[in-house]
This record gives C-alpha cells, structure tokens and sequence, in this order.
C-alpha cells in the first residue's frame, strides 16, 4: 500500500430537509399568522366606509399630534427632573439619597394610571385651595394633568437608567481625569457622559416606547389623544374598525421607532466592531 | 349629614370603604396569580421557538412578541374585549343563529394580560436560553436522555435559576398592569377605590389608598421573592 495514495473521505450527505415536527409547527402557526392577518386585511376592505374614514381620519390625525407632544412634553420635562433625581440616588448624602429613593420606589411600584387618576381626580379635588394658589387652570385641564403624572413617572425611570449608565463606566476614569486636572463637571461632560450614553440609549429608547404605550391611558381621563379619539369613535359608531385603525397606528410608530433606535445604536458603536 | 371623618370613611363595614377595597385587592391578586401560569407557559415555548433552528417556528414566534409588546396595553385590552365577543358571536351564529355572547371582562383581563406577559416574559426566558452552553444539551444527550428529558431535567433547572430576577420583573409590571383592567369595570382595587372615590368626594384620600396598597402588593412580592432566590442558591451569585 503505497503511502502516496489519499485518503479520499466523502462528505456525508446533506441531511434531507424532510418534515420534522418542528417545521409542521412552525408552518402551521405562520399559516395561523396569515391568516389572521388576511382576516384583519378582508375584514377592513369589507367594512370600509368612506364616510367613517372622511369623519375620524382627520380625529386620528389630530389625536396623533395630542399623543405625540404629550409624550414629546413629558419626556423632556422628565429629563429634566430626573437629573436631580439621579443626583440624590448617587448622593452620599443618606437624607437626599433616601428621598430619592423613596421617590423612585413610589413612581415605579405603582401604575401609571394610579398615579394619573391621584393627579387628576386627587389633586383636582381641592379645587378652592388651588384657586386660591392660582393652580387651578393648571389641574383643571386634563391634558396638563397627564403632562404632570407623565413626567413625574419618566423622571424616577430615567433617574435609574441615568445613574446605572453613569455608574457603568469604571471608577478609573474619573481618577484618570481627576489627575488629568479637569473638575468634577468637566469630567462627567467630557468624558463620563460620552460613555454613559453608548450604555443609556437603548433604555432610553426603551422607555420612549413604553411612554408612547403608556400615552394610551391618559384617553380614560378624558385627554383625545390618539385612544381618546378611537374611543369616542367606537362610542359613536360601534364599529371594531376604529381600535382596529388605532392599533395598527400604534404598532407602526413603535416599529418605527425600535428600528430607529437600533440604527442609531449600529451608528454610534462603529468604534466598538472590529 | 355630618361630615364623615377619613377614619369613618376607611373603617370596616357598612359606612366604611375597607371591606370594599378588600374585596378588590382579592380580585387583583386572584387576576395576576391566574395569569401567572398561564403566562409563564405561553411565554417558555415561544422562547423555545425563538431560538429554534427552524426558521418559521422563529418567524411565527417574533411576530407574536413583535405585536403584543407593540401594541399598548390599552389598545390590545379593548380590541379583545370589544373584538373578542363580535368574532364569537360571528363563528357561533354559523350554528346558531340566535346566540348571543357576553365577554366576562375577569376573562377578557386575564387573556390580554396573558398575552402582554408572555410576551414580555420571552425575552427574558429567551437570553436564559443564550446564557446556557451548547455542551448541556450534549451532555445530556451523550448520556442518553431524551429531547424532552434533557430539556426537563437538564437545562430547565438552570433555565429557571437564570431567568428568575428578569420574570421578577414582568410580574411587577403584570401586578401594575392589573390596574387597567378597571377600564372594562372589573371590580379590582382602583375600580372599588374610584367607586369610593366618587360616592365620598374624597377623590385624594381613596386613590392614594389604591397607590400604596399597589405599593404594599409590590414590597410583598419583593420580600417574597426574595425568599424564593434564597431556595434556589443565588443570592450571592450576582
């Protein structure tokens, strides 16, 4: 046997594609899938009615800018807020670290709609003493009232995403810059912040999304947002269509925006790929 | 009528509001309890199937979460408590026509937050999923276990211990999301508050009681689980 000849080995065969039970299973629930879409779809084209459309399509519309500079309003103010926040969550200082902790803990361990119903129905209930302060047209409008549980809700979460993005980056930078000669401030914006943000967005993009959902209640305190318009539609006609309509609003501005995110996301950690 | 003291109003009984609201919170644990299960299991297999190597099982199971973790809370609680008894009614008239058919809002809250739970609780089944090596399911399967005896007595165990602080989270959101089942007039506890709420005009008083019994519900199942991690052996394992 001569030592020259190869040893030829045959790749196996490719397993046959066949059909396990996994394949059945998934072919039959993406079929229960397209169905249902298809359902949505027929039932849409069957009840169309371009007089319904004509009336609450521009409702939609307006009920869309209502959600959206709700939750645009919210965000910002929140922002703001949760920097003190945030600031007392880190703080050393044990009275101003438990306030906010007390207040982080109040925000997030009770709904949204609690909260909301407090702001409006609560707080609106001592109507003479807010005149007397001058604060009534502010909790008289439930719009504003929304704006003000909102805010007071997205402060505590983006207190806690800021100080875990904060306290992600290693304490070997601040003493890196501490010896470099920058102070405090200068070192948080010039090089804690810049790294923070790489950690914060996703959550941030997070808690965007959920304002959005979340902007859905605020219809229950009589705002016309987005819901607020659907609801009175379906109050008017009894037609399934007008959350149907509402839905696929939704879903579409939340994929919009979960693509967005993670496109910003890919952009922003170029450096990170190798 | 004299004016009643906060103290009348939250007494136990016919001229106070506790027995109520006491009823209500048993409405809500009994909700997010019966939902628990139900959408534990939902969410494990669609965690499996995400992580399935055949594609249309992946794909039917994105679209699942896609959708339900889309769609606001709010919206998918509607469309199936309004949808739900219009397209049953649709399929039952098929047979007899002169059915007609109420949806329990009880049933109606427990599907929908059913369905946002499970969805949410994928995500966190499915990274358990990731977090456990390949070799484990080779192990078992060297030793001669089955498919489904390596996924119960092999990587289950593992699977629970991983998974157990993120589910703590979607049960917390699930006791928050609760709340809004009240929308459909199920009696719970912001409902039963507001009912008082409304009758008293001590709109402030009775709603800050709801927020602090969600508050107290939370803190119980925190201390709750924590006993619970205690038993699985992780509590220093960070």
């Amino acid at each position: 046997m001569s030592v020259s000849q190869a040893i030829v080995v045959d790749k196996p065969p490719p397993l046959a594609r066949g059909w396990p039970r996994a394949r059945i299973v998934g072919y039959a629930l993406v079929g229960v899938w397209i169905l249902f879409g298809l359902g949505i779809v027929a039932y849409l084209v069957y009840a169309w009615n371009p007089e319904f459309f004509a009336r609450y399509a521009p409702a939609y519309l307006q009920g869309l800018g209502t959600t959206l500079s709700l939750v645009s309003i919210s965000m910002l103010l929140g922002a703001i807020f949760s920097l003190p926040v945030a600031y007392g969550r880190m703080s050393k200082n044990w009275i101003l670290s438990g306030l906010a902790y007390c207040y982080v803990y109040f925000f997030r361990g009770t709904p949204l709609l609690v909260q909301t119903y407090l702001v409006y129905y609560g707080v609106g209930s001592f109507r003479p003493e807010l005149e007397t302060v001058g604060l009534w047209w502010f909790f008289r409008e439930a719009f504003y009232c929304g704006v003000f549980a909102f805010s007071l809700n997205t402060a505590a979460y983006q207190a806690e995403i800021l100080r875990g993005a904060i306290e992600s980056v290693p304490r070997g930078q601040w003493e890196g810059a501490a010896s470099l000669g920058l102070h405090k401030l200068q070192t948080l914006r010039k090089v804690i912040l810049p790294q923070a943000i790489i950690v914060a967005l996703r959550p941030y993009g997070n808690e965007l999304i959920l304002m959005i959902k979340a902007s859905a209640i605020v219809a229950i305190i009589t705002v016309y947002d987005l819901m607020g318009n659907a609801k009175l539609a379906y109050a008017k006609s009894f037609d399934i269509q007008a959350y149907i309509w509402v839905a696929i609003v939704y879903l579409v501005m939340v994929e919009i925006l979960r693509h967005g995110i993670e496109w910003i996301e890919r952009r922003i950690t170029v450096h990170l790929h190798r | 009528m004299p004016a009643q003291s906060i103290w009348t109003l939250l007494s136990w009984g016919p001229d106070g509001w506790s027995d109520d609201i006491a009823s209500g919170v048993l409405v809500t644990i009994v909700l997010a309890l019966a939902t628990l299960p139900i959408g534990l299991t939902i969410g494990f297999f669609v965690a499996f199937a995400k992580q399935h190597e055949e594609p249309s099982l992946r794909l039917a199971a994105n679209i699942y979460t896609t959708v339900f973790r889309g769609l606001p809370e709010l919206v998918t609680l509607f469309l199936f408590f309004f949808g739900m008894p219009l397209l049953l009614q649709y399929l039952v008239r098929l047979f007899n026509p002169a059915a007609t058919i109420d949806v329990n809002s009880f049933i109606a809250g427990m599907i929908v937050l059913s369905l946002i739970f499970s969805s949410y609780a994928s995500e966190v089944f499915l990274s358990a999923f990731r977090a456990i090596p390949k070799g484990q399911y080779e192990g078992g399967y060297a030793i001669g276990l089955s498919k489904w005896q390596t996924m119960r007595l092999i990587i289950l165990p593992q699977l629970i211990r991983i998974a157990f602080p993120g589910l703590e989270n979607c049960w917390l959101s699930l006791l928050k999301d609760t709340s809004l089942v009240s929308v459909v007039n199920l009696a719970e506890t912001l409902r039963q508050s507001g009912v008082a709420a409304r009758v008293t005009k001590h709109a402030f008083l009775f709603y800050s009681v709801a927020a602090l019994i969600f508050l107290a519900l939370a803190i119980l199942s925190s201390i709750a689980t924590g006993h619970i991690l205690r038993h699985l052996g992780r509590r220093a394992v960070r």
